[in-house]
């Protein structure tokens, strides 16, 4: 396949930036995106450019490191990463646009690459549970109901990688923050902490900068593991809940 | 803005039903407007439903303008950045509800001004919404402020009530076609019942 690339280069966060065009040749439809970006990049150094830069760790969808908006959609026209994002889903002679996610509260660090601690922060804030150190507890301990395994892992299944965030028109983190906060809620485990943790990594979401929800759904739409938009008012239900019983954000 | 939303909409649907009483002739739509001055009474004083009615749909409506206005600062501020590849995103609906609740507002200015001060109605006397009603309809640009206005609401409500139960926490997984049925219908239903009496002066079945 033969590809016509337009992708954003930034050499740093302080320099402006822009859209770079390349032609690439060679491309085969069994290579991922990130091996497309590879190969450029074996080209780029061939000819003494700087290659592109990109996040990856994993490259089996599981780590949520990858992550750039190709062609206007957050990891590309499938409801996956764009590591698992093949390249028989685009045709020979295409023009494909890769930008970085775009959001106030993910600054870029250079061209593909964002920085997303505020992500970690959120998950500071309240995503974890106080358990005590010393020998794991047996697994049978605290018997969890079913539909609260369920519910627990369908939210557990959230790898953090922002496609939500750089899909909401608003730069909102609502969905991310929901799967965290809905992991934890459901299981004993979580009870604990159960007000305390929504207030808190809400209060840090609006600190680092995402914008309100207006439920236009898009992150649900881009989201890579299927995280459901009703999500976010399972937690909105959490916050009210946390505020009639009185909870506080710091304590 | 869930809140202040849900009592503009609770508003809306009581207005939208009074309003059919146009179809039962003069007396009976005057004979309502005349009830709403006077309900209460001797207990409350001449007017103070109306008034106190007034107070609330006014806080309400400022509240919700004021988190419109905060909220939409917000989201700028959070994507600072377009896409250069840009795509057309969220349903009409969605996409519209800034807008759409700007000319909603500026509706409600105009509405007021028409029918309830009769400022910019010429031929309204006061005391007699049933004739003012019709007058205002009998002006084309009467005609064309309100029947754009009424699919502005459809839309916005279509959109709006959905929003407000996921924000009040009421979405669920199996809730969730139950709820956007409930919007469509209440989209379409306030817009059908509010277009019918432009259209009802428009056909001479009022008048
Ligand atoms: C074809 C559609 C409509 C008609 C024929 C209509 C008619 C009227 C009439 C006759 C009054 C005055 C009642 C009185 O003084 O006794 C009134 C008041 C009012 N209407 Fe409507 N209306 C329509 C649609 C709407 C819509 C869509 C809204 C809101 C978005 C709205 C908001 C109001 C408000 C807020 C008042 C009260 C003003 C006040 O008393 O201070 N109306 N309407
Ligand atoms: S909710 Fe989905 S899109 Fe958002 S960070 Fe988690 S996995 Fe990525
Ligand atoms: S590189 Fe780990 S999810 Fe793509």
């Amino acid at each position: 396949m033969r590809l016509t690339l337009n992708i954003w280069r930034q050499p740093d966060a302080a320099s402006p930036g822009g859209m770079h065009t390349y032609e690439l040749d060679g491309v085969s439809p069994e290579m991922s995106f990130l091996e497309m970006l590879d190969t450029l990049n074996e080209e780029l150094t061939r000819r003494g450019e700087e290659p592109v830069a990109f996040d990856h760790d994993c490259r089996e969808g599981i780590c949520g490191a990858c992550g750039m908006v190709i062609n206007g959609q957050a990891h590309g026209p499938e409801r996956t990463t764009a590591c698992q994002l093949h390249m028989r889903h685009f045709s020979d002679g295409e023009t494909i646009d890769v930008e970085p996610w775009r959001a106030a509260a993910f600054p870029v660090v250079k061209d593909l690459v964002v920085d997303r601690g505020a992500f970690d922060r959120v998950v500071g804030a309240g995503g974890y549970i106080t358990v005590p150190t010393g020998s794991a507890p047996d697994a049978h301990a605290t018997p969890v109901p079913k539909p609260a395994a369920e519910t627990a892992f369908e939210h557990a299944e959230c790898i953090g990688c922002g496609a939500c965030v750089a899909a909401c028109p608003n730069g909102s983190a609502m969905l991310f923050t929901s799967a965290k906060v809905n992991h934890l809620a459901a299981l004993p485990q979580g009870a604990p902490e159960r007000e305390s943790r929504v207030l808190r990594m809400v209060e840090q979401m609006d600190e680092e900068g995402f914008g309100g929800c207006t439920l236009t759904g898009e992150c649900a739409t881009a989201c890579p593991k299927g995280i459901p938009l009703f999500s976010i008012s399972s937690m909105n239900r959490e916050y009210l809940r946390a505020v009639r019983k009185g909870g506080e954000a710091t304590d | 803005m869930a809140v202040s939303g849900l009592i503009m909409l609770l508003y809306l649907v009581v207005h939208m039903l009074a309003n059919l009483k146009i179809f039962f002739g003069a007396a009976d739509f005057n004979g309502y407007a005349h009830w709403l001055r006077t309900v209460g009474e001797p207990f409350l004083h001449h007017e103070w439903f109306l008034w106190s009615a007034r107070l609330v749909l006014l806080a309400a409506v400022t509240a919700h303008a004021v988190s419109a206005y905060q909220l939409s600062r917000l989201d700028r501020a959070a994507r600072p950045q377009r896409y250069v590849h840009r795509r057309r995103r969220a349903s009409y609906a969605t996409r519209t509800m800034r807008w759409g609740g700007v000319i909603l507002g500026l509706f409600v200015v105009w509405h007021v001004l028409d029918l309830t001060t009769l400022t910019v109605n010429e031929r309204a006397a006061p005391g007699r919404p049933y004739e003012n009603v019709v007058a205002t309809f009998s002006t084309w640009y009467g005609n064309t402020v309100y029947l754009a206005a009424m699919l502005a609401l459809g839309l916005h409500v279509r959109h709006g009530f959905w929003s407000a139960a996921q924000t009040l926490g009421a979405g669920r997984a199996r809730r969730d076609r139950v709820l956007k049925a409930t919007a469509n219908v209440l989209a379409a239903v306030l817009t059908l019942g509010f277009v019918s009496v432009p259209v009802g002066v428009m056909t001479g079945l009022v008048g």
